[in-house]
């Protein structure tokens, strides 16, 4: 049995925000994963944006949080060496008749403390990104809207709480929780853990967490949402995420440049009963592309290079749930859209809330900086050359599509939460990522796995176990 | 020091273009690779059938390129394996070529010259918006022999393939003969896209189904494969409801295209087809960059290796000729137009000038052909008229020209007649 001060529960986008938080106070922390690695459920599939915070009713958490969230960017990214852009928004109006609920929504924007907002004419608005429909006639335009890449967010939190000393507990699933005294006993099929505080990040999951601590029983209603990612050469289809004015479900199918230069469209919203369904469906995809192109015209939907499915924690309380439940069980549960936007905001407001029941103090060498692989793509090639002559190894390209190198792969490997599967490799680096989806890639990528952390090729996995890539050595070796 | 003439990649495309080069007088020549050994794809092609026409024997995919290799070797030409190129631009007079790899870091390497021979890759799912789960056990055609013939690694027990290209074709039997069951090769279109000769020796020989029409609808599997279901498809490639078929398998194979690589190509500013997605070239392989040339897959995908090196020492020879200065840059270009079932061809201009005596002119039909007609007519005169028993869009087709026929010609066009 190990003992920490606090255990988290879930090593998403929250829960790696909430242990970043906590870490800058005294106190030990763990943070309890299921999965092979960090960002592994809801965080990792989902639009990558950070909203501006106009969306959601006054006075909820959603709106409260989403706001302080998106301020909290641009220090957080320059502390991770993360890439964030205030790329912008618009919200599209195709509809005359509609055009009071665009003034609505920017009103309600106002409400929320959204700074930047305007209203604009479908003329304007065109002549700010020229590939919108002419149906629009409308867009309430919020300039600080933005983008990130959801993996290296939770990543570089994740990470940055390592550093200051949470560990991390990778597939290890939280079981049951068992009150013993003033701490909570939890079960893991590898180990129990005692904690004083217990942090509910479990995402699609959360519910079932909460209801086995709390008599006021909560519900998840995940909701599946199908995305199609598009090439980077239709990457400046237009500039500024494209949001069509809400309807009944959700924000509706958006278009919007990505972080690292491709572009999304997505998602569909359908409930489902399986909190693992992450199949996309003909009719879901179908129904992106058709949708897409009623804001936008001339997608070149012929690009699209891969197609994904995220889930979303939705809460029957259409709001966050945030806060102690039960004694020493504090809740980040139904988090859903804007979860990402506010992700650095609920781990402020939990770890202060957690910190005082504990009565724990800030640390006094807290380390706010954290460094990501180089990305040497980015780079002049003045600074590449200077990089390669340092390690020759930044000099084998390994991913000829996004341009690779076995350095960056090797940095991945060994980093602070280093990547143990192709997927880790891929979402740490872009390896795979690019237009051949790793069809060059995937074998070389095995091997620099294989060989670093001392594996059998065929023990290399995608990502969880039973996800090995090659099954056994051919008849002749 | 600046090159004669600078070969991107060193696959069968830039071993016969290097070579080519030096026959005709270049002196520096250099070969870049990517890849730890020269040979290009023919490394892992470890099946036969390669260079019937060339050498008129039945080599292997190494064996083949072996022959080329030790050429390069006997000649003395120099190559740097490992080696990426991340960036061509244009200068004054040629090209500049921006590369890097663990020996040698980052090089800027000048040269009068450069060919284009990157070769393809190969679509990938995503491509294709296959709906589904997303489970490993999903593979590219060409991934999957790459594991098995050069890592010596079995992807798979329970194979379904889709896609009837020639790697499709011939992972097929490697699978079998590794002792894994085939289930069935789909094919959405109503024929085959790979060469009749391994439909025969690959699946007919093996008993593996080949399903026209027919395309997977949905993967299963949450962390591996489980299971596909294959569905027929109408005349707009739509699965039709209630043919759907589930079939359990651990893998899927993907053999549903070869994209040419024309990223650094685009980066130059090279002029591209939307046929081909290769550059657009005239008579002598040259691309609308002058000094820039191009052959192999990247140009346009072939069926048979032994027109990448017919194809890609005209390139060479081109490009050794552009570097020394010789041969005339004039001369107006006529468009190549295509009809009837003709996709394409290559080249897409021709200056009656500068061409040779003869020029091939290669070409691909959209669709299965029986008994019909090539012709060449320039304006309204006819060139050429040709009956084949065969066309298949799977199997490259060539025409000759004669440059004495194209004197006065202010247009041509190749096209089919049935």
């Amino acid at each position: 049995m190990k003992e920490y001060d606090i255990v988290v529960a879930g090593a998403g986008v929250i829960g790696c925000a909430t242990a970043r938080e906590l870490s800058r106070y005294t106190g030990s922390v763990a943070v309890l994963e299921k999965n092979a690695d960090v960002c592994e459920g809801t965080s990792k599939a989902n639009s990558a944006i950070i909203h501006a915070g106009f969306d959601a009713e006054p006075g909820t958490l959603k709106a409260k949080m989403n706001v302080r969230g998106n301020q909290m960017m641009d220090q957080l990214s320059k502390e991770l060496d993360i890439p964030f852009s205030r790329c912008g928004a618009f919200v599209v109006c195709l509809r005359e008749e509609e055009l009071p609920k665009l003034r609505e929504l920017y009103e309600r924007g106002l409400k929320n403390g959204v700074e930047g907002l305007s209203l604009l004419s479908g003329e304007e608005a065109r002549r700010l990104e020229p590939n919108l429909t002419k149906e629009v006639c409308g867009a309430l335009y919020a300039k600080t809207s933005g983008i990130v890449c959801p993996f290296e967010l939770t990543l570089g939190l994740a990470e940055s709480a390592a550093i200051n000393g949470v560990r991390f507990y990778f597939e290890t699933p939280v079981l049951s929780l068992e009150r013993q005294g003033e701490k909570w006993l939890v079960h893991t099929p590898k180990e129990d853990f005692l904690a004083k505080a217990v942090v509910n990040c479990a995402g699609v999951h959360s519910d079932e967490l909460h209801n086995m601590v709390s008599e006021k029983k909560l519900k998840i209603q995940v909701r599946k949402g199908e995305y199609c990612l598009l090439d980077k050469s239709a990457g400046k289809h237009v500039g500024r995420t494209i949001f069509q004015l809400p309807g009944k479900y959700g924000k509706g199918v958006l278009v919007s440049p990505t972080i690292h230069g491709n572009l999304l469209l997505g998602p569909t919203a359908e409930d489902v009963e399986d909190r693992e369904n992450v199949r996309t469906t003909a009719s879901g995809l179908q129904d992106v592309l058709e949708k897409s192109a009623l804001g936008v015209k001339d997608v070149p939907t012929r690009q699209v290079i891969t197609s994904f499915t995220g889930l979303r924690a939705h809460e029957l309380g259409d709001d966050f749930v945030l806060g102690e439940a039960a004694p020493g069980f504090f809740d980040a549960a139904g988090i859903e859209s804007p979860g990402l936007s506010s992700a650095a905001a609920i781990g402020e407001s939990l770890a202060a809330e957690i910190a005082q029941k504990l009565a724990l103090g800030k640390k006094e060498h807290f380390d706010p900086i954290r460094r990501g692989v180089p990305k040497l793509k980015e780079m002049s090639l003045a600074e590449r050359r200077k990089m390669i002559e340092k390690n020759p190894a930044y000099g084998n390209i390994i991913c000829r599509c996004e341009e690779i190198s076995e350095g960056e792969i090797l940095d991945a490997i060994h980093g602070v939460l280093g990547a143990k599967t192709l997927d880790g490799v891929k979402r740490r680096t872009r390896a795979g990522m690019g237009r051949c989806q790793s069809g060059f890639c995937s074998p070389r990528v095995m091997e620099i796995l294989s060989r670093e952390l001392s594996l059998e090729l065929s023990q290399i996995r995608k990502n969880q176990d039973g996800s090995q890539i090659v099954l056994t050595r051919t008849r002749g070796e | 020091m600046k090159y004669d003439v600078i070969v991107i990649g060193g696959g069968p495309a830039g071993l016969a273009a290097a070579l080519a080069a030096k026959e005709n007088g270049a002196q520096e020549i250099l070969i870049l690779e990517r890849e730890k050994e020269l040979g290009g794809i023919l490394n892992q092609c470890i099946h036969n059938g390669f260079g019937l026409h060339t050498f008129k024997e039945e080599l292997t995919g190494p064996e083949y390129a072996a022959r080329f290799i030790d050429r390069v070797k006997e000649e003395n030409i120099p190559y740097l394996l490992s080696t990426t190129v991340i960036d061509l631009a244009r200068q004054e007079n040629g090209v500049t070529v921006t590369a890097v790899s663990r020996e040698n870091g980052l090089m800027t390497l000048e040269g009068s010259a450069a060919v284009l021979a990157m070769g393809c890759r190969e679509r990938p799912r995503g491509a294709l918006n296959i709906p589904g789960t997303r489970p490993a056990g999903i593979f590219s055609a060409g991934t999957a022999q790459r594991l098995v013939n050069l890592e010596g690694y079995l992807p798979g027990r329970e194979v379904v393939i889709l896609g009837s290209g020639d790697i499709g074709l011939i992972m097929a039997r490697r699978m079998t003969l590794e002792g894994a069951k085939v289930k069935c090769v789909a094919e959405i279109m109503p024929y085959s896209g790979g060469l009749k000769r391994n439909i025969v020796q690959c699946l007919n020989d093996y008993g593996i189904p080949l399903k026209l029409s027919h395309t997977v609808v949905d993967i299963r599997g949450k962390e591996r494969v489980e299971g596909v279901t294959i569905a027929q498809v109408d005349e707009h490639n739509k699965p039709i409801p209630g043919t759907e078929e589930d079939y359990s398998c651990d893998t899927l194979l993907l053999s549903v295209g070869l994209i040419p690589e024309n990223e650094l190509s685009r980066g130059i500013g090279v002029e591209l087809s939307p046929v081909t997605n290769g550059p657009k070239v005239n008579e002598s392989l040259g691309t609308n960059i002058p000094g820039v040339f191009a052959c192999g897959n990247v140009l346009h995908v072939h069926d048979l290796v032994d027109y990448v090196s017919e194809e890609a020492a005209e390139a060479g020879k081109n490009a050794a000729r552009y570097a020394a200065g010789s041969g005339t840059q004039e001369g107006v270009e006529i468009p190549v137009e295509t009809g009837g079932a003709v996709r394409y061809t290559v080249p897409s201009r021709i200056c009656p000038d500068r061409m040779e005596e003869e020029l091939v002119v290669r070409f691909r039909v959209g669709k299965n052909m029986r008994n019909a007609w090539v012709c060449v007519y320039a304006g309204e005169k006819e060139l050429l008229r040709r009956k084949r028993p065969v066309m298949a869009p799977g199997e490259m087709e060539q025409v000759k020209l004669k440059k004495e026929d194209l004197k006065d010609a202010l247009s041509l066009r190749v096209c089919t007649e049935e």
